[in-house]
């Protein structure tokens, strides 16, 4: 069974990688012209835009059905999908491997809640202003209000996590974005409450 | 930090570090050897078991955490002394080659047939996604088929 599927498949999964890995490229190209162009780490939306590009926050906003993973952002191993509830498949669940906190032992990360984000919340391949845009729209962020948004990106434990990502399989610790947590959170309070306005909107 | 927990349907309790996997809990505190160390990185699924009636790595399951669940091991699949569909359909297969990843095969197996009653060969592919390195997926395929068959019959669930 898997011997035959694996001759088949693992070409395809290399192209598609190497695939994806060009278009990942040509997107951080595209998000990284517009750092160099627009940011201002004084201002709370660039702030907190730059925590929810990293690629803790983003590989599990992947553009397709298969979470991203590791420093590079590949696709994860095993083939993992999404499935119909974006917590795995039936027999295959996040939490066969994925629990409430970081496994030290295995090096598995962990939180509550482990899952993929769903499908209209994609941030994969989006600029920051699309992001926010899809963040702040009810219809694409699970019908959230801005407060409940608020509460979901500073409070949630699950998005915490980026500041605690524990180590890999190997003991290497992974990155944290590159903006400290209370600032982080302050950002988002502050630009909410001063009405989540987007630039260039 | 003593854990108790029931266990193949017995309450039992191990005492040992509490962030330690519950797969050293099973194996050398309980003295249940049948569930495997492979990997250690919740990759190959030798080590897999039910937690709750769900698929899980006990190589990256701290034993806190086993505090008070229902756990299921190999040992454990068999009632009395009628053989689970799986194990069945195993033997009448003959699957095993050298045997050791087979126990975690069977347990993500269990676990499938519970949620999926009937899968299909894509269900398969995608939802046991254990290693094998004797390679006997092909076998383990008709096994799969054949437990789904034996327990759409069977009074063991």
């Amino acid at each position: 069974m898997k011997n035959s599927t694996i001759k088949f498949v693992l070409p395809i999964v290399f192209i598609v990688s190497i695939t994806i890995g060009f278009s990942n490229l040509e997107n951080k190209k595209k998000l990284n012209t517009a750092s160099e162009a627009s940011i201002n780490l004084n201002e709370p939306f660039d702030i907190v835009m730059e925590v929810l590009t990293h690629k803790r926050c983003v590989n599990c906003h992947p553009a397709g059905d298969t979470p991203l993973q590791g420093e590079d952002s590949h696709l994860h191993n095993f083939g993992i999908v999404r499935g119909e509830d974006d917590h795995g498949l039936a027999g295959y669940t996040c939490n066969t491997c994925h629990q409430d906190e970081n496994n030290i032992y295995s090096g598995v990360p962990g939180a509550p809640e482990w899952a993929v984000a769903p499908r209209e919340m994609v941030w994969e391949g989006k600029t920051r202003i699309e992001i926010a845009q899809q963040m702040m729209d009810p219809k694409r962020n699970g019908g959230r209000s801005p407060k409940e948004i608020e509460r979901h990106l500073t409070e949630h434990e699950l998005v915490l996590w980026a500041w605690d990502p524990g180590v890999d399989a190997e003991g290497i610790e992974r990155e944290k974005p590159p903006i400290p947590k209370d600032q982080y959170i302050a950002a988002v309070k502050e630009w909410i409450e001063n009405g989540a306005i987007i630039p260039n909107e | 930090m003593k854990v108790a927990f029931i266990i193949n349907g017995e309450e039992k309790s191990v005492e040992a570090d509490e962030n330690s996997p519950l797969l050293w809990a099973i194996r050398d505190g309980l003295n249940l050897k049948g569930t495997k160390f492979g990997c250690g990185k919740a990759a190959c699924g030798a080590c897999t078991i039910h937690v709750d009636g769900n698929a899980v790595r006990s190589c990256s399951f701290p034993l806190k955490m086993a505090k008070g669940k229902s756990i299921t091991t190999i040992e454990g699949l068999a009632e009395n002394n009628t053989l689970h569909p799986v194990l069945q359909a195993w033997k009448e297969e003959i699957v095993p080659q050298c045997g050791y990843c087979q126990p975690g095969f069977m347990m993500a197996t269990a676990a499938l047939l519970d949620k999926i009653p009937n899968p299909s060969d894509e269900d398969i592919d995608k939802n046991i996604i254990n290693i094998c390195r004797c390679g006997t997926y092909y076998r383990m395929r008709k096994a799969i088929h054949r437990a789904a068959a034996i327990k759409s019959q069977s009074s063991i669930k």
